[in-house]
């Protein structure tokens, strides 16, 4: 099987066990909105800076816990059949792209209903929602080869958030800095500079993930 | 790597440096003062480190690749003597934020850089205790060792050059080779930098014979 076949039904497995039990996906979107809404019922009333950092925040701690069980759901005399019958890359690439897909959902929920709750003080709203995609692909990237490292170290949520922190950080600080911009409503030209970072790295994540994951996934 | 002659050659490059760095004549500048003279132990701490962590990494590619353990004993004990070399330089770094910028701990986008850097490496450390298995710890380790590398550079080379930082070469400051660092200096700097890698390195080589060791005591 070539990589672009294994991917697709891969993906396809992943995408209906996650439809059969549906808990998992539930689960993440329930712990979001309640996030929120204990946010808003501890804050009340927000200035902006902070309005900005706070949804970051919720949306690294959704991240952490809807990308921890990525590894952990299967068992692993499963994952020995699919070592049987597909390469290690076209794993990790369909969990990549299926933690991208499940983190976009999970961000324009978590966005859609953190403005329906909060006032809304963002100027270039089209900026913003960009930015709040961009951050959803950039914490699946990164979390996906974190979740695989501490799935094989008994998958202890202390490691992975040990683990997945500091790498996240710069990530985290160039997207507050995007969505600062977009909420100032400044010109488009000055967040290029951003745009192109947060590419960059996850860019970098995902070469350093395909070239890494065989070997954390043969043993 | 047994051999003596850069061992000699390290020592002999530090006292010149710590003699050069307090006696030779320095230029006087406003703010910085004397404390100019803290560059020649500061800046060093973060050639070694960048070197030692940069073995690591090299050395948990050959791990991955070849899968010997010695491979893997240099890389965790140049993480080790890395992490001594990332606090001291963030000691003599905070002695001179109090003097030139008034506090130990500005909010400087290379401090907190570093800072998540020794988190990151703190966390190797972590992974690494948490398994049972020699073997398997290696690979994993490894593995996030790779991983962890580019996203320091990240952290402390390109980050700052985009935000404002106190720093010079960051943050449109200008760099210190510019204006300040004239040729007495440069005559201490770089025999200076050299001398802190070859003692880190001998930091490091020591550390992993004495892990040899303990190793093949243990396993009879």
């Amino acid at each position: 099987m070539n990589l672009y076949t294994s991917v697709k039904f891969l993906l396809k497995k992943e995408i209906m066990l996650e439809w059969r039990s549906k808990y998992a996906f539930n689960g993440i979107l329930l712990y979001v909105v309640s996030t929120i809404f204990v946010c808003f019922l501890s804050f009340k009333k927000i200035d902006p800076i902070a309005w900005n950092v706070l949804f970051w925040i919720i949306m690294l701690f959704a991240s952490v816990n809807a990308i921890a069980k990525s590894f952990l759901q299967e068992n692993t005399q499963r994952q020995l059949y699919y070592y049987t019958l597909v390469s290690a890359e076209s794993i990790i690439l369909s969990k990549i792209i299926y933690n991208c897909g499940l983190m976009l959902v999970l961000a324009s929920v978590a966005f859609v209903f953190y403005n329906l709750v909060f006032a809304n003080p963002v100027n270039d709203i089209l900026l913003y929602v960009v930015c709040v995609l961009l951050g959803a692909i950039s914490f699946a990237t990164v979390f996906t080869l974190i979740s695989g490292l501490a799935s094989k170290a008994n998958g202890s949520a202390t490691l992975m958030a040990i683990l997945g922190f500091p790498v996240i950080i710069p990530v985290l600080m160039v997207l507050i800095k995007l969505s600062k911009n977009a909420m100032d409503g400044l010109d488009r030209s000055v967040s290029y500079d951003e745009i192109g970072v947060l590419l960059a790295i996850n860019a970098i994540v995902l070469t350093g993930s395909f070239l890494l994951f065989p070997y954390l996934w043969r043993d | 790597m047994r051999q003596n002659w850069w061992k000699i050659l390290s020592v002999i490059l530090i006292l010149y440096s710590i003699i050069g760095g307090l006696l030779f004549k320095v230029p006087e500048l406003a703010i910085l003062n004397e404390t100019i003279r803290n560059l020649f132990f500061h800046v060093p701490m973060w050639f070694a480190m960048i070197a030692m962590y940069t073995v690591s990494v090299f050395y948990s590619i050959k791990y991955l690749k070849n899968g010997d353990e010695k491979s893997d004993l240099i890389a965790v004990e140049a993480v080790n003597t890395g992490i001594i070399f990332c606090g001291l330089g963030l000691l003599s770094g905070m002695l001179w934020a109090q003097y030139t910028w008034g506090y130990f701990w500005p909010n400087d986008p290379k401090l907190n850089g570093s800072a998540i850097t020794t988190l990151m490496y703190l966390a190797y450390i972590v992974l690494r205790n948490s398994f049972e298995d020699s073997q398997k710890r290696a690979k994993l380790s490894a593995v996030y060792n790779v991983f962890a590398f580019p996203i320091m550079i990240v952290l402390l080379f390109i980050l700052p050059r985009m935000t404002d930082s106190l720093h010079p070469g960051n943050g449109g400051n200008k760099g210190f080779a510019v204006y300040d660092l004239d040729n007495v200096m440069r005559a201490v700097f770089y025999p200076t930098v050299i001398a802190w890698i070859l003692v880190s390195t001998w930091i490091m080589t020591l550390r992993f014979r004495i892990r040899v060791l303990e190793n093949s005591k243990n396993s009879y």
